[in-house]
């Protein structure tokens, strides 16, 4: 009884450090692939090609930025913050591909969401 | 510029490469728990090493290397994948890593297992199953 006060134990820097981390992340997966479009035969096309390197380089500093943020928060907070890149990722499909975001999609990505928010109850 | 006016015109893709996309990603993500699992093995041996110890670290230590190696092999797998297969169901899929996470923690770091994190996984593996069989061959 009376358990429910609201402890924040996760400082504001963390939780921004990881949105930031995830925003960032689904950007790179823009990057990754165009850049993997560009792709052919010759192999210039994977040395010479910048959008592949951007794409790699955002991965790098989003998961720079996940380590830093993990390192201090609770797990509960911080997971469904980083679930919040998948919906982000809906978006640039549609914005820069063109991908046609369907029910099923929508559903999909729904269920994951809910679930990661279950998996984070469960790390308090 | 942006990705999307540099980018080649958007072209209908095979459904069978599709399909081999969607199975990549998702063993992609059985590569990044095991990669996952390395490292943390493998960080544990630096505990309080700073920047330069840990950067020579993933060189002399062969579990952080290892870890690393599968990462890298998992971007060039990702890559790949996107190449044949959409954003919009590719990126979402890679969540299936955290049903793998969850279980190694328990199984390997004795992390506890409780209602709500089975209740999580299940939910987590229907949408990745929904995600994929939705946007695989069906369509």
């Amino acid at each position: 009884m009376g358990e429910w006060r609201l402890e924040m134990t996760t400082p504001v820097s963390s939780m921004v450090l990881v949105l930031i981390g995830s925003v960032i992340g689904s950007v790179g997966a823009i990057f990754l692939k165009s850049g993997a479009h560009a792709v052919n035969r010759h192999w210039t096309s994977i040395a010479f090609n910048w959008r592949l390197a951007v794409g790699i380089g955002t991965y790098l500093v989003s998961s720079v930025l996940y380590v830093k943020g993990m390192s201090n928060g609770e797990l509960s907070v911080l997971f469904p913050l980083v679930s919040l890149g998948y919906v982000c990722t809906l978006v640039w499909s549609r914005l820069f591909f063109h991908e046609v975001i369907t029910k099923v999609k929508l559903a999909g990505v729904g269920l994951i969401l809910v679930g990661i928010a279950f998996l984070s109850l469960g790390s308090r | 510029m942006t990705p999307a006016t540099s980018a080649p015109e958007v072209h209908v893709p095979d459904p069978a490469k599709r399909k081999l996309a969607i199975f990549i990603v998702l063993a992609c993500t059985l590569l990044v728990a095991v990669g996952q699992y390395l490292i943390k093995l493998g960080a544990n041996r630096l505990s309080h090493a700073g920047l330069v110890a840990t950067m020579i670290g993933i060189f002399t230590i062969p579990q952080l290397f290892a870890g690393y190696c599968l990462y890298g092999l998992f971007t060039v797998m990702f890559v790949y994948a996107l190449r044949h297969g959409e954003l919009s169901v590719l990126y979402p899929l890679i969540a299936l890593g955290y049903v793998w996470t969850t279980i190694t923690a328990v199984v390997a770091f004795h992390e506890s297992m409780n209602p709500f994190k089975i209740v999580g996984l299940l939910v987590i593996i229907c949408g990745v199953g929904v995600l994929g069989w939705g946007s695989g061959g069906s369509k």
